[in-house]
């Protein structure tokens, strides 16, 4: 076992009346470490970040939190704090008294409960908000509010469950970055749940994508956008061209009727791959020049570039360029090895 | 909206009718001492008030706040685990233990009290299974426990009803935020749940407090009739002595009573919404 290990789920299977919600869920959190369950709505996410905060049981499975399997103790009793997605701040309550819940409830003494409170606040830039009515505060301030009356308990391990959900994008770029600092100082474990793929990109050290109670590919930002494992992984995690090819040998891939050189190898001789190639990796140039050959469909202009679908004989491809071809240009296409992703083939249904 | 609103007249009408002009006859009459049949006899007098000061009235207004507020502490005691218990069921059995609740009250008041005179009285069907085991029967009926059973009974759903209303749109994350925080769950309920809850504990404990207060059928039948409570003190000036004068006056201290209860309990309200329990 890695000895910076903080929590280890080891075959967590949930089902609700029959219904199959988590399949054996196993990952681990190191200490320290900035992890996010990325995935779309009912995929099991915040079902796993409920059962490690205890608000739900698993039907089988173990959950270890530093050595100890910690299944049958009460949410209460874990040194887990969880920053729900909605806030939960209590109505009947101000800003302070909301912040000093948790140690209120520990019997510390007044005085220390008043410095740890108030130099939270000022951590989370509240400062001069101790009296303000939960109601009178903005979905920012709420939000808050909410991760400093959880992480004024020190606690071990902070869940978050797409806390930055209800903020508008501008305010939600701004704390994710704020939420990414605010880790790093208090050198606390963060799990964080999100379906927003850039969120989880820009924030975390781990991603677990899941899907239909799964887990899809666990991997740093890095890893999961550009070696995805799957399709679903690939088309979940931006954009891609996603198109069926033959794996010759080790280093040689066919796809889209020409023989590409590539980075990957491990794959029986001729078996029948997936290939992944990024928007952005594909290089428009003259039509001669191109291994592929096509002819621009439509184009929209998305700000940064411009998106182009290009028609070739065998596949739409997607071209993300700052370079603007009007349709029906012909056009041709080049990609490098390195931004050839292969993965095994697996049959969708 | 605004040409609509001539709809509201005849609601306007009839509560004037039947409601402002009622009360302000009553105040009149409470006022003002004379013989009802002849005209222009009216005179002011603040001597109905003072007749109620007598200790044989002030002992019926005391035995009756006395038993109003038993029986709805009693109401809250039994209405709020049971308001609780509900709410945290499933839909299904939520509706079907509603349903359960609120059939009773599609009967008449009068008949089920009624049917507790038959199930307590002395040859009723408590007695009679006593009998059959070979104990002398007891005196259930026609005493305060059988008056404040009748209450109880009577008023229990208008109790649970409005807590369990405010409890089942208590959001349940606020009950896993606290647990989250380290509140166990006595603690949970002392902190979160009831202070969130009272709202519906002070609409519950008026809509008991005010018909327990003013009620004269419960009193007459299973107190029998020489059974004295406000209600009944007013209904018999009414009905029997018809000196209306001092039965107004009676309603007016009763109705000021209800006011200064329901005060009370909004005030209690209000402090702890805006200050929490701590």
């Amino acid at each position: 076992m890695e000895k910076n290990l903080i929590i280890d789920l080891k075959n967590i299977y949930k089902e609700y009346d029959g219904v199959e919600v988590l399949k054996n869920i196993n990952f681990y959190i190191r200490k320290n470490e900035f992890l996010t369950l990325l995935g779309p709505s009912g995929c099991g996410k915040t079902t796993t970040l409920r059962i490690i905060g205890g608000f739900e049981r698993p039907t089988s499975g173990e959950l270890i939190f530093e050595g100890k399997d910690i299944i049958n103790v009460p949410p209460y009793e874990r040194q887990i704090n969880t920053v729900f997605q909605k806030y939960a701040l209590f109505p009947h309550m101000n800003v302070f008294e909301n912040v000093a819940f948790g140690l209120k409830i520990k019997k510390l003494p007044k005085d220390e409960i008043k410095n740890k409170v108030i130099n939270m606040l000022k951590m989370v830039n509240l400062e001069g908000f101790e009296n303000r009515s939960i109601e009178s505060l903005s979905g920012g301030q709420q939000q808050r509010v909410a991760i400093a009356r959880a992480l004024v308990n020190e606690p071990k391990v902070l869940l978050l469950d797409e806390p930055l959900g209800a903020l508008d994008l501008k305010l939600r770029k701004e704390m994710q970055l704020e939420l990414k600092n605010m880790q790093k100082r208090v050198g606390i474990t963060f799990i964080y749940v999100t379906h927003d793929q850039e969120e989880a990109l820009t924030m975390s050290d781990t991603i677990v994508v899941m899907d239909k109670g799964e887990i899809q590919q666990i991997g740093t930002p890095v890893d999961i956008y550009n070696e995805p494992k799957n399709a679903f992984v690939a088309r979940f995690i931006g954009e891609s061209n996603i198109i069926d090819g033959i794996m010759h040998e080790d280093y040689v891939v066919e796809f889209a009727g020409k023989v590409f050189d590539c980075v990957d190898s491990g794959f029986e001789r001729d078996e029948e791959v997936q290939v992944v190639i990024r928007p952005e990796d594909l290089n428009i140039v003259d039509a001669k020049d191109g291994m592929i050959k096509g002819r621009v469909t439509s184009i929209t202009f998305k700000g940064v570039h411009y998106e182009m679908l290009v028609e070739s004989k065998e596949f739409q491809w997607k071209v993300h360029s700052t370079i603007m071809k009007p349709v029906d240009t012909e056009i041709g296409l080049t990609v490098i090895p390195d931004n050839i992703h292969i993965m095994k083939k697996v049959i969708e249904n | 909206m605004k040409q609509l609103k001539w709809l509201s007249y005849p609601y306007i009408f009839w509560m004037i009718l039947f409601i402002i002009v009622p009360l302000i006859l009553v105040f009149i009459f409470s006022f003002t001492t004379g013989d009802i049949r002849l005209n222009g006899d009216f005179q002011f007098s603040i001597e109905n008030f003072q007749r109620f000061f007598d200790p044989l009235y002030l002992k019926v207004l005391g035995k009756s706040v006395n038993l109003a507020l038993k029986s709805t502490i009693i109401c809250l005691l039994l209405g709020y685990p049971m308001a609780m218990i509900i709410s945290r069921e499933n839909i299904k059995k939520r509706n079907v233990m509603i349903l359960l609740f609120v059939v009773p009250m599609w009967m008449n008041f009068l008949l089920r009290t009624y049917a507790w005179m038959t199930l307590l009285g002395k040859n009723g069907v408590l007695n009679f299974l006593i009998k059959k085991l070979g104990f002398t029967p007891l005196n259930f009926i026609y005493n305060d426990n059988a008056v404040l059973l009748g209450m109880v009974y009577n008023f229990l759903p208008f109790m649970v009803l409005p807590i369990y209303s405010v409890l089942i749109k208590m959001d349940r994350s606020l009950i896993e935020a606290a647990e989250d925080l380290g509140a166990n769950k006595v603690k949970v309920f002392l902190k979160i749940i009831f202070p969130l809850s009272l709202p519906g504990v002070v609409s519950g404990f008026t809509m008991v407090f005010m018909p327990a207060l003013s009620t004269f059928v419960i009193s007459r039948l299973l107190g029998g009739g020489q059974y004295m409570l406000i209600g009944n003190l007013i209904e018999q000036q009414f009905l029997w002595t018809g000196d209306w004068h001092f039965g107004s006056a009676i309603s007016i201290i009763m109705m000021a009573f209800i006011l200064i209860g329901m005060a009370i309990t909004s005030k209690f309200d209000k402090e702890k919404e805006g200050g929490g329990l701590w």
